[in-house]
This record gives structure tokens, sequence and C-alpha cells, in this order.
């Protein structure tokens, strides 16, 4: 009998490991390959003209590949949107974990996180039918296919994550520490904004810096609403005029153009830029949510 | 109920009449009067789930916080009943300091700590914080151990020095009672001993209420006892006279260590 459970849980065990092993292999597999392909532009144009490249006119003769408009695009979309989303956010989150009554914050919670499962093309066909013409009319656009479109996409679907991870810091706060503010004669907002915000900062920080990887990997949605169109967006005018993402470009383009080609390796030199900006990013939110964990924890 | 009647010339600081608690359905406090003197330290002693710490929170309303809980009876602090509608919580809790079992600093510098209090009090001046802070942790003899290190987290203290912070961090915003909770209850007796003799020190300037579950502490430092059994205030009176003749054969085997 106790043996039996023993090598069952051995083979559980074993198969456990099995999964996860796979599961780095092909982590690693698809990073070998992403900056292979990649690298192979190099060979033909310098790192450095790529990185700083002011045009991308990929099938131009001879064709362009600079990342600069691409790559600033993503970024005064990303930048939008998280403008937009933290104070939502955060407000959100104190709202649901300070404010509302248990029965309000046990109503919002799942739907706050059905919002995190809405597909991004039912989002990005939102943002086609609601927003664009909205914003059109409302600011006299030429088009309402712009990158504040995007932002206020973006943020509308960084909210959940933004909202969930920094009400689990919010509500992680002791409450030891809000009844030594509140029996310092401090109100309940003095006790918020003063002591349980501060308090949970890092958790915040980490849930912003998430909410904003997811930001900048989305790509549908923007494609959808951004109007795509690869030009340096100028500042603040470039905001109401159409962008093109980094991901937007690969996801349209990678579909015409042929296996091996520069513009193929090009697209994918970019998916690698994509995947260090990402990857940083999650490294950082996860250094703060650690800190924050020991901070909690004393 | 048993209440000794003070020497004349004692001055009352906290009365307390006819105080009935609920959690809900179930009665925490029973039919409680007492008078606590002024510019005296009070202990109260009794077996675990008696009521200490709700009566105590009573006394700041601390208790408004728990949504089941609900306050019949009065309590006057000076003059005042408490419990009138009117009351304004904010001002009661400046004048009723509150130290907790638990060590709570905020994760702010000592500084911000001992600042807090009056900055949310409107205090802005900075030279006035800065003399506020020098004040308090001086009286709360921690000032020669974190002078030079003002500005670290207050989290880095140990946690004899945390809590002599919270006292000073309570004196801050110039309180005229001061309630703590099982105050040494996770120190070390070194520590334990400090804040002992701060609290004989502070009591010239203050009234101070201790819940304590040692017996040798509240014989040490109090000069009122009050014994609390399920809910009731069994016997109230002078330490000595408590501890040396307890009117109540409970009060008795508690201090002795016969039961709680
Ligand atoms: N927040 C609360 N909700 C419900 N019951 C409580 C609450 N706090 C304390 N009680 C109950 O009230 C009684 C007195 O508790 P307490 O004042 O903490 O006792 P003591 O401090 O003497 O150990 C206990 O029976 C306890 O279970
Ligand atoms: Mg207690």
């Amino acid at each position: 009998m106790l043996k039996s459970t023993r090598s069952k849980e051995f083979a559980i065990e074993s198969l456990l490991l099995a999964v996860s092993a796979v599961t780095v292999v092909i982590l690693i597999l698809i990073s070998l390959f992403l900056f292979g392909e990649g690298a192979a532009l190099f060979k033909d144009i310098p790192f450095l003209d790529f990185l700083t490249g002011k045009n991308w006119y990929p099938t131009s003769e001879p064709p362009i590949f600079g990342l600069l408009p691409l790559l600033l695009g993503t970024l005064l979309v990303t930048a939008g949107a998280i403008i937009i989303a933290v104070p939502l956010g955060i407000a959100s989150a104190v709202f649901i974990s300070e404010i509302a009554p248990p029965k309000v914050a046990e109503i919002l919670k799942p739907i706050i996180e059905i919002l995190a499962g809405v597909p991004s093309v039912v989002y990005g066909f939102f943002g086609l039918v609601v927003l664009i013409p909205r914003l059109q009319q409302l600011l006299d656009l030429p088009t309402g296919q712009t990158a504040l479109a995007g932002s206020i996409m973006l943020g509308i679907m960084a909210l959940p994550t933004i909202i969930s991870i920094s009400e689990d810091a919010i509500s992680a706060v002791p409450d030891f520490l809000k009844e030594g503010s509140l029996a310092l004669g401090a109100t309940r907002w003095q006790t918020i904004y003063r002591v349980t915000v501060p308090a949970a900062l890092s958790g915040i920080s980490a849930a912003v810096m998430l909410g904003m990887g997811r930001a900048i990997g989305e790509t549908m949605t923007v494609m959808m609403v951004t109007g795509n169109a690869a030009v340096i967006p100028g500042f603040p005018g470039g905001i109401f005029a159409p962008v093109k993402t980094m991901t937007a470009t690969i996801a349209l383009e990678m579909g015409e153009v042929p296996q091996g080609s520069e513009h193929y390796h090009a697209l994918f030199a970019i998916g690698a830029v994509l995947f260090i900006i990402t990857l940083l990013i999650n490294l950082i939110a996860e250094a703060v949510k650690r800190k924050y964990r020991f901070k909690v924890g004393s | 109920m048993v209440t000794d009647t003070f020497a004349e010339g004692i001055e009352t600081e906290i009365t307390v009449m006819e105080l009935n608690l609920w959690y809900g359905a179930k009665q925490a406090l029973k039919d409680i009067s007492v008078d606590i003197p002024k510019n005296s330290i009070t202990a109260f002693i009794g077996p675990s789930g008696c009521g200490k710490s709700t009566f105590l929170r009573c006394f700041n309303r601390m208790n408004d916080l728990i949504k089941s809980c609900r306050v019949e009876g009065d309590v006057l602090v000076g003059e005042d009943n408490i419990y009138e509608s009117n009351v304004d919580v904010v001002e009661l809790r400046k004048r009723v300091g509150m130290v907790f079992q638990k060590p709570n600093p905020f994760p702010m510098s000592i500084y911000e700590n001992i600042a807090y209090g009056p900055r949310i009090h409107g205090e802005k001046n900075k030279e006035k914080l800065n003399s506020i802070v020098e004040e308090t942790l001086k009286a709360a003899a921690l000032w020669d151990e974190v002078s030079d290190q003002l500005d670290s987290p207050a989290l880095d203290l140990s946690g004899g020095q945390q809590q002599r912070l919270c006292i000073a961090r309570t004196l801050a915003v110039k309180p005229e009672i001061i309630l703590l909770d099982e105050p040494c209850s996770a120190l070390d007796p070194i520590s334990t001993s400090k804040i002992e003799d701060l609290l004989m020190e502070l009591k010239k300037d203050y009234t101070i209420v201790i819940v304590t579950h040692n017996m040798q502490q509240a014989a040490r430092v109090s000069d009122y006892t009050a014994y609390f059994l399920l809910g009731e205030l069994t016997e109230f009176g002078e330490t000595r006279q408590i501890f040396e003749m307890p009117r109540e054969k409970s009060t008795e085997d508690y201090i002795t260590g016969r039961f709680g």
C-alpha cells in the first residue's frame, strides 16, 4: 500500500518535471528561432541603422527597414494607455478593497476578471465601431483611427490586470497599520492615501508594469484601431494621427513576405526587440513584487 | 460589582456608566461602571477573551470600525460624553491615543512616523515638526538610540524600539490619555522594563490605561487595577489592595495563577 502510493507519487512528480522541462525547451527553441531569424537581417543592414532608421519602407526599391517609427508608435500608444489606465486602475482597486461594501466588491471582482477574458478582437471591433467614429466627430479629425484610439482601447484592456493585482496588494496591507493611523485621529481618506496606498506601492508598481507588458504585446486591437501608418509620430499632434505599432507591423506584413527575404528577417528582428522589451518589463515587475513581499512580511 | 471610592481629591479622567457592548447577538461587556483616575496608571487584567481589549477600545471608539459592534451606556472623557452622536471621532482620537499589542510603525522613516500625526492634523511648519519629533522621541526614551538615523526605515528598528516609537508617535498628537493593549507581550524583558520605566515617567503628564497579561507588570507599574471576568468588571481598586487583599475569590485565584 505504502509502496504503491510512493511509486504513484514518483510517477506524478516525473510527469510534472517532464512537462515543465518541455515548456522550458519550447521557450528556448522559440527564442533561438526568433533571434536567429532576426539576426540574419544584420548581415545586410547594420544593427544601428535598423534601430535608429527613421523610415519603414519595406516594399520600396531598395527597401528601407528603420524601426524608429514603429518603436515610437508602440511607445506612444502604450504610454497613453498607461496614463489612462493607471489612475483609473488604482482608483478602482482602492474602491474595491477599501471602500465598497463587501457585497459590491464580490460582484465587481468577477466582472473585472471576465473583462480580462474578452478576446482582443472583440475589443478591436468595439473600438472600430463605437469609439473611432465618435473620436473623429468629437475632435474633428480626418480619421478616428489614431494613436489615441489605440491608447484608449489598450488602457481599457490593461485595466483588469492593473486592478486585480493592485487590489491584491492593497488588501494585503495589514489592518494593524490602518488601525495605527485611525487611532492617531486620521480620517479614512487620510489613512488610504497616506498609509494604505504607499504601503502597497511596490505591488501597485508591479501591477502597472504587468499592465504595460500586456499593452505593448497587444496586437489585434491596435491593428484594428490605430490606422497603421508607419510614420514617426509628432508630439503632441501624433496622438491624434494614425500610427503603426511593432506588433501590428508583424501581423500585417508577415502574410505577404517571401520566406527568407530581407523583409522576412526584418519582421523577426522587430519580434526580437519586442521580446526583449517585454522580458525587461516582466523582470522589473518581478523584482518590484519581490521587494514588496519582504516589506509586508515583516 | 465592587468599586472603591477613591480618596478625596483624586480627579477622574474617564467615567464609564452602565456600559453594555454586543458583537452581533453576543454580549461582550456587561453593565460596566467605573471611574478611571487622572494622571495615574490603571491596569486591566483578566483571562483571555474576558473583554479587556474590547473595553479599552471603547475609550477611543475604535470599536466603531467593527460593523457588528453595538454599544449602550455612557463614557465620559473629561466632561464629554464620547458616545453622543455629535462627537467628532477624529478629535476624540487626538485626545485619546492608543498603542497596540504588536508594534505597528508605518513603513516610512522614523521621522515620518512621528510627524504623521501632527501632519494629518494640519501642522506644516518644518521647524515645529522637527521639534515635535525630537521632543517626543526624548519623552519616549528613544532619542539617544535613533537621533542619528531619523531618516532610516522605522521597520529596521528592534521590536522594543518600534514599540517605543509607537508610543512617541502617539505622544506627538498631544493626547490626554494613552491606552496600551498588551504593549509588551511581543517584547523581551529588557525592552519591557524600558517601557515600564517610560510609563511611570509619562503618568506625570498623561492618564494611562494598560491591558496586561503579566501580573508582575500590573503590580509593578499600575496604581489601580481592574479585574475582568466574562465581560464583567469583577473588581476594581488600588493595585496594592487588589493584589494583597482581593475581595473576590476569582480575583485571588487569577492573581495567584490558579487559573487564566
Ligand atoms: N471583532 C469581533 N467580533 C466578534 N467578537 C469579538 C470581536 N473581538 C472580540 N470579540 C469577542 O469578544 C470577547 C472579548 O474579546 P477581547 O476584548 O479581545 O478579550 P481580551 O482582550 O480580554 O482577551 C471575546 O469573546 C471575543 O471572542
Ligand atoms: Mg486582548
